[in-house]
């Protein structure tokens, strides 16, 4: 029993360790083409990655990656392409920080508010993609494509510059009016350093991690425990079947956008309710194509997700030290990313195939005992 | 005569299961060899085996007499060896040649397909084995014997002197069965072995010269075809005698309980496939609608169940007008429906049998308990299903796609009957599914009928159709052409109305 289990965890981790290893010696390969020595660069990265500081910096950087790895898991779990992840979160935040601004509402109400916004928002703009699928057969791959550039090039490139912040001077800001404090959410610093040291050097751990946390509980409640999940699963799994099923094809499609949607809204908030407190010139961008990858090496599930999104996250943050340090481009991160990501998808397939040997192999143990 | 295919010792084993149980028979060059055994045998897995597509655990395998161990079917292939599935594995947006070559393409120098020598080989082919086709036909275009037709020519195409048949009548009707073993015939008389697999008993005494039998994974004997009965093979397969058909006297009410009224449906190009079709079935009552596959059957079904919308008609269920209500709300209203392929359109192969066992019936207990999924509820209730269709399984945790085709079958019939809805679609109820285990739900039809439960049942299956029906309609053309009394017809009769033939001979 125990020892199956184990085997099985094994298994599960095969793949993306195996992948990670593959990654690893490519990438050493490229940092000597490239004359850096990767021993030093790694002991760089490492020794960077044990300080508390940097653990919030990873948590920080890998909240928001893990929300829009859930955001897109949602539609991969019924073959839904949703790439629009992007300019829903985008447009998502934009909204909610020019809204957000114009209230006033009490403290922690006020941002319940500004997430409430954000997620409506990002559903609705998701919802269109699924709504053109159903209404007009638009393939969503393309409507969410289109929808990005919509978003970030047409919606907000055109209306930010009407919403910039009016300074008292009469001067104007470089991002829209800030979120008054009634919409910040704490941060955890006060959790963490219960366990540990105090945390110097400015840093705060993000509050929209409880957030990160709800959302993948719940995303594994919805897709494994409740009769929503089982047609969005059975809709991914055979469309046909799922429909001679009762499964209302159409209604599983604006659902799984919409709500893939409502999630990606979220993935825009640590800027908005822990940062800079409104939509600027350096809003984080990328998170969306990023959670794609995360879905895919987390292979959509709750729990995976979690270490994909800690590991980019991981290369993200050491990207800035290699640079400081001067022990390797910065660029290799990048590189190291698509290694793993291209990596992990050959090894998911090959562990596949050993996982049914061993399956196979141990039953066949199992059943030559007692026939 | 020498040896064609030799085995001994086959041994397979997967999870919770041993497929293959030391399988020792040999085939003899140029016979036709039929391999008979109950669902989950480990008929399937041993053709799998001998055509390179899974490897033995144990065992030796010769053609020809020299040892072979194939880890592809390309060595198959290459050793003169070649398979036709149970499920066709043709792509239908492709035409016959496209289809012949595919995997094995004719190149010209500058690698471009060679679509003349193809044709040339293909028609060469053709004229050997006196297998007609028109290589410019497109697969979506075919009949279902024609597209078998293809998968052999393909096979043959390739140089195939043993061909291995999985259970290729099984979605044939006569004459179509006729018109293949006439294929097989002649194959045998210009020299190709054949190993085939059929749970039709009177088929395989008809067409083999040999017959072996497997039981839960062990050959069990190999007969002459000649000296024995379908009873007899029954027997060997099951290890025990059939109990005999119940009889059965009607149980037709006058209440109905399903009423299509005017039924049009129109295909893509706007003719009509379902052409103004009207009809009633009462409570107690099985109709059975009979036709070649293709004459709007399915898209009478489709209307009916909720899945298409048609042009225009009704469908009334008990008296409620559900035309408007989506597939789920006619499930909920007492709706059942066996689709007529397990793959495309019953199972989730990669799914555990629970979760299938619960599609169409999600919404309610014991598989929901309000907006959740009811774990434990789903999971008592498959095992009901295991245990009362008597679907092999080692638990209810296995995927689908790791049961036999027949098991498959059989926990579909079972999820769709054991919620006693009030009126069953069944499409090809038991198709795949071996001669006791059909008795076994032909009996549950029965009672389920007595209980009250209207059917409409469709199949190829013509001594099905005849035994259980209480009336039957013939489909031609997308209109129902004729209604016929069970009692008073023959299949051979039959057939001819489902072709067309008896209708302009002015038996109407
Ligand atoms: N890929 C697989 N994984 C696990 N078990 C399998 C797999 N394929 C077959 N089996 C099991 O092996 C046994 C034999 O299956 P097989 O498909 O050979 O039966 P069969 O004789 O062809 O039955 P049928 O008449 O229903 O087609 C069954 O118990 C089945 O559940
Ligand atoms: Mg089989």
């Amino acid at each position: 029993m125990n020892t199956s289990w184990t085997r099985r965890l094994v298994l599960a981790l095969a793949a993306p360790v195996s992948a990670f290893v593959f990654a690893f010696l490519l990438s050493s390969i490229v940092l000597i083409l490239s004359s850096y020595n990767p021993i030093a660069a790694y002991s760089e990265m490492i020794n960077n990655a044990v300080k508390l500081e940097s653990i919030i910096d990873m948590l920080n950087e890998a909240t928001p990656l893990y929300i829009s790895g859930v955001a897109a898991a949602i539609g991969f779990r019924m073959n839904l392409f949703n790439i629009g992840v992007e300019g829903q979160y985008q447009l998502a935040a934009f909204a909610a920080a020019v809204i957000g601004a114009k209230v006033v509402l009490p403290n922690g109400l006020h941002m319940l508010f500004v997430m409430g916004v954000a997620m409506i928002v990002g559903g609705l703009y998701s919802g269109l993609a699924g709504l053109l699928k159903v209404t007009r057969g638009v393939n969503e791959v393309i409507s969410t494509i289109m929808l990005n550039s919509v978003a970030t090039l047409g919606i907000i490139a055109g209306l930010f510059p009407r919403f910039l912040e009016e300074k008292a001077d009469g001067a104007v800001g470089l991002g829209t009016t800030p979120l008054a404090e009634t919409a910040w959410i704490p941060n955890l610093n006060g959790v963490v350093q219960i366990f540990t040291r105090d945390i110097v050097k400015g840093r705060k751990l993000t509050g929209i991690l409880v957030v990160a946390i709800v959302v993948g509980i719940l995303y594994h409640l919805f897709i494994n425990r409740s009769r929503l999940g089982f047609d969005v699963r059975a809709t991914g799994m055979n469309p046909l079947a799922a429909k001679v099923g009762g499964v209302p094809s159409k209604k599983m499609i604006l659902l799984a956008m919409g709500l893939s949607g409502v999630v990606a809204g979220l993935v825009g908030l640590p800027d908005l309710l822990s940062k800079s407190h409104s939509y600027d010139q350096g809003f984080t961008k990328l998170r969306g194509f990023a959670g794609i990858a995360v879905a895919l090496l987390g292979r959509n599930h709750p729990g995976g997700m979690v270490g994909a999104a800690l590991l980019f996250a991981f290369l993200n943050t050491s990207s800035g030290v290699l640079q400081i340090s001067k022990t390797a481009s910065s660029e290799i991160v990048t590189i190291m990313q698509g290694i793993i990501l291209l990596a992990a998808v050959v090894a998911y397939q090959m562990v596949a195939q050993v996982r049914q040997r061993e399956e196979i192999k141990a039953a066949s143990e199992a059943t030559g005992a007692n026939a | 005569m020498s040896t064609a295919i030799e085995l001994i010792g086959i041994t397979k084993r997967f999870p919770g299961v041993i497929a293959n149980d030391n399988i020792n028979f040999s085939v003899e060059e140029g016979e036709i060899h039929a391999i008979c055994g109950e669902n989950g045998a480990g008929k399937s897995t041993l053709m799998k085996i001998l055509y390179g597509m899974q490897p033995a655990d144990e065992g030796v395998m010769k053609v020809n007499g020299v040892e072979v161990d194939f880890s592809s079917p390309t060595d198959a292939i290459a050793a003169g060896i070649g398979m036709v599935h149970q499920h066709f594995m043709l792509a239908d947006q492709f035409s016959v040649i496209e289809n012949v070559i595919l995997g094995s393409e004719p190149t010209t120098v500058g690698g471009i397909l060679d679509f003349d020598t193809a044709k040339t080989h293909l028609a060469e082919v053709g004229d050997a084995y006196g297998l007609t086709i028109d290589p410019d036909d497109f697969v979506s275009e075919l009949e279902v014997g024609e597209r078998q037709r293809v998968e052999i020519i393909k096979v043959l195409y390739r140089g195939a002197n043993i061909l291995i048949l999985d259970e290729p009548t099984a979605v044939l009707v006569p004459q179509e069965v006729e018109a293949l073993f006439d294929n097989l015939r002649e194959l045998k008389a210009a020299g190709s072995t054949i190993i085939f697999i059929d749970h039709k008993l009177q088929e395989v005494l008809e067409i083999s010269d040999r017959i072996t039998i497997i039981r839960r994974g062990k050959s069990i004997t190999t007969v002459n075809a000649a000296d024995v009965t379908a009873g007899d093979l029954a027997e060997l397969m099951v290890g025990e005698e059939l109990p005999s058909p119940e009889t059965t006297e009607s149980t037709v009410t006058d209440v109905v309980a399903l009423e299509v009224q005017n039924i049009t449906v129109l295909d893509e190009y706007g003719r009509p496939v379902v052409h103004d079709v009207s009809f009633k079935i009462h409570q107690g009552e099985v109709l059975g609608i009979a036709g070649i596959e293709g004459n709007g059957q399915g898209e009478l079904v489709d209307a009916i169940v909720g899945m298409e919308r048609p042009l225009s008609g009704s469908v009334y269920l008990g008296g409620l007008d559900v035309s408007l209500k989506s597939v789920r709300q006619r499930r909920d209203e007492g709706f059942g429906y066996v689709p007529k392929d397990r793959h495309e359109a019953g199972l989730l192969l990669v799914a555990p049998l629970w979760e299938n066992a619960a599609l169409g019936h999600q919404t309610k207990p014991p598989f929901a308990k309000g907006w959740w999924i009811d774990r434990k509820g789903s999971h008592q209730r498959t095992d009901e299903i295991r245990e009362r269709f008597d679907v092999r399984s080692p638990n209810a945790d296995v995927a689908a796609h790791a049961l036999s085709g027949g098991n498959q079958q059989k926990l579909i019939i079972g999820r769709e009957l054991i919620g006693d809805p009030k009126v069953i679609i069944l499409a090809h109820p038991t198709r795949g599914i071996d001669v006791g285990a059909q008795a076994a739900v032909w009996n549950e039809i029965r009672s389920a009928r007595a209980a009250g439960q209207a059917s409409l049942l469709i199949s190829a299956d013509l001594d099905e159709l005849i035994g259980l029906s209480d009336r039957i309609v013939v489909m031609f053309h997308g209109k129902l052409v004729a209604e016929l009394d069970p009692a008073e017809i023959t299949p051979r009769l039959l057939g001819s109305y489902m072709t067309g033939a008896a209708l302009q001979g002015g038996a109407q």
